[in-house]
């Protein structure tokens, strides 16, 4: 019977096509890109060889000290935010809201998952603008009796509103995820630790919050590992600005690339990032196995 | 321990949720006690309706009303002329045409090669196959940045660089790893046996996956397509990397080109033009939330 499941001619059809494109579109260019970080120049002007130049202007480049810092930062800020808010909106989903409202406020809440950023990040533009004309947001605040607040004007003001905007556009995606975790605890154990004399705080302190560790250990990754990336919502709200107070690693070497066509530089700024993404897993991965066994 | 997940999410979903209060009578207490429930009810229902409905309102507006009217008030009268406007100027039936153009072939692709990869992974038996699956899940981390220059130099030398291709070409090696190991995940639900009775009953291996393994997944390949037209339709870093060219522009690039060159002078259009984008998501939205939301937290590695 083996044989008929070890068939090497179906194997080859089968798997074949698809390991050559992913073998074409992905694994050579990573090796390519690899390459081309020895060298300076792009397919246009040509390359030429540059050693360990652009290892060296890493190290030493303030612009990627603000890149990486901003990536940083944003990620830590929108991995917790989204855990966070995910989580107490997949708690109050459950056992919160009934059956009905539940999947009204669920189906809600996730639609701005699948808008397309652009559209999204536009709308925040106006939403929080300040010139010509107020937006939404400072219409409210000078009606109560604050001022208006230019704010995609300054880098830390910039920085909240990003933050808001794609907390508002993805946090619908980890509420469901953490809830179809939640959905997985037994009815029973809640039962049994109710009957036990569990109430809210306790029921939620020792039932709920320890059974749920797994669930929410995997949305960390999803976010971390997503968030490191952010390009598209940054690019079409800020464009990196004010100044490159709000760039990404991303952008930049989106822009190093494209802008002042440094191959060169950007592969090497793509395979830090790369590294980043890879270090993140294996870290987290690591400490995964280790909650496990204890 | 991804793929567990994936396991949970995918079958646990339909399910009903669990209702852990005890009945309690309703008395006036209880109702009271409903009051802060009502009340996060309505702040969530304003956070996420009421942008919404403020984008559609000044959609209507004339440019002049957004200098002499508050953004929150009403439009005065309902100028429909923008979405006319922002259709043409915005050069929405290309971004739309291009977007589907590049969307549906490589959908198509990566469902066909994806299945039949994740079949020869999962229930195929040979060596080495562990290691290839390992091969592909690293593809899952991989930022599009890594691969960017790369394929640029290689569609730039092929001469691919006026056409659609590039991104075809893209989202398929891009989009295969996810899908290979969403399909083998949901082929080692299926036991062995069945395909091993299928040849004994005279099927050759590929035509029991034809016409019993295909089949049988096929609630997975409709989930799988979903999760991924998202991740293509709402693609930015390589629509305008391969296709910045205004008449290749997709729905994203073209969006953020409308914006840079008439979104300070014109807002009506602006307004317009993103109420049309997320308009046709919210007509899909509508039909088969359930499903997108089921798939995109069973695709959930991709954050």
């Amino acid at each position: 019977m083996k044989s008929v499941l070890g068939d090497r001619r179906a194997i080859a059809i089968l798997l074949g096509p698809a390991l050559a494109v992913y073998t074409l579109v992905m694994v050579v260019p990573v090796f390519w890109s690899f390459g081309y970080t020895f060298v300076k120049g792009n397919p246009l002007e040509g390359f030429r060889f540059a050693g360990i130049d652009n290892f060296v202007r890493l190290f030493s480049d303030p612009d990627i000290g603000a890149a990486l810092g901003f990536t940083i930062k944003y990620a830590l800020i929108m991995t917790i935010g989204q855990v966070a808010v995910g989580y107490a909106l997949s708690l109050f989903y459950i056992f919160v809201l009934r059956r009905f409202t539940s999947a009204l406020i669920r189906t809600l809440v996730f639609f701005p998952v699948v808008v397309p950023t652009v559209a999204i990040a536009l709308l925040y533009q106006k939403i929080f603008q300040s010139a010509p004309r107020d937006g939404i947001v400072n219409e409210l605040l000078v009606n109560v009796g604050l001022g208006s607040v230019d704010w995609l004007g300054q880098s830390d003001t910039a920085f909240i509103v990003i933050i808001i905007m794609d907390l508002w556009r993805s946090v619908g995606f980890y509420a469901v995820l953490l809830f179809a975790g939640l959905l997985d605890i037994p009815d029973d154990i809640i039962e049994s630790a109710r009957i036990d004399g569990a109430r809210h705080w306790s029921l939620f302190r020792h039932i709920i919050l320890p059974l749920s560790l797994p669930i929410l250990l995997a949305a960390t990754i999803f976010s971390i590992n997503g968030t490191i990336k952010v390009f598209d919502s940054v690019l079409a709200l800020t464009g990196g600005g004010p100044g490159n107070s709000t760039t990404p690693l991303t952008m930049y070497m989106w822009r190093t690339a494209f802008a002042f066509s440094d191959y060169g530089y950007g592969s090497t700024i793509a395979l830090l990032l790369t590294i980043m993404c890879f270090l993140v897993t294996l870290f987290i991965f690591r400490s995964a196995r280790r909650d496990n066994t204890v | 321990m991804t793929a567990l997940i994936a396991e949970n999410v995918s079958t646990q979903a339909p399910a009903p949720a669990p209702r852990p209060q005890l009945r309690r009578r309703r008395s006036t207490r209880y109702y009271l006690g409903r009051i802060p429930v009502a009340l996060a009810i309505v702040v969530i229902l304003v956070i996420e309706i009421y942008p919404l409905f403020w984008m559609f309102m000044n959609s209507l507006k004339s440019s002049q009303e957004f200098i002499s009217a508050p953004s929150w008030w009403l439009p005065q009268e309902w100028k429909w002329e923008n979405y006319a406007s922002a259709w043409e100027q915005g050069n929405l039936a290309t971004t739309v045409r291009n977007s589907l153009l590049a969307t549906v072939p490589s959908l198509a692709l990566i469902i066909v090669l994806g299945v039949a990869a994740g079949f020869a992974l999962e229930i195929m038996v040979w060596k080495g196959r562990g290691t290839v699956l390992l091969a592909i899940l690293a593809g899952i981390m991989v930022p599009g940045q890594m691969i960017l220059l790369p394929l640029f130099t290689i569609y730039f030398n092929l001469h691919l660089t006026g056409t659609l291709w590039p991104l075809i070409i893209t989202y398929v090696g891009h989009g295969l790893p996810l899908t290979i190991f969403m399909m083998a995940t949901y082929f080692r639900a299926i036991p062995r046996e069945i395909f091993e009775a299928s040849t004994i009953d005279g099927a050759s291996i590929l035509r029991s996956f034809f016409s019993i393994g295909f089949p049988m997944v096929r609630n997975a390949v409709f989930t799988v397509a979903l999760v991924q037209f998202f991740l293509i339709w709402n693609d930015l870093l390589f629509a305008i990397t391969f296709a910045n060219r205004r008449d290749l522009n997709t729905v994203q690039a073209g969006l953020l080109n409308f914006s840079g060159e008439y979104g300070q002078l014109d807002y009506g259009p602006l307004f317009a033009a993103i109420c049309i984008t997320v308009g046709g998501i919210l007509a899909l939205y509508l039909f088969l939330n359930q499903r997108i939301m089921q798939g995109l937290a069973a695709g959930a590695v991709k954050g």
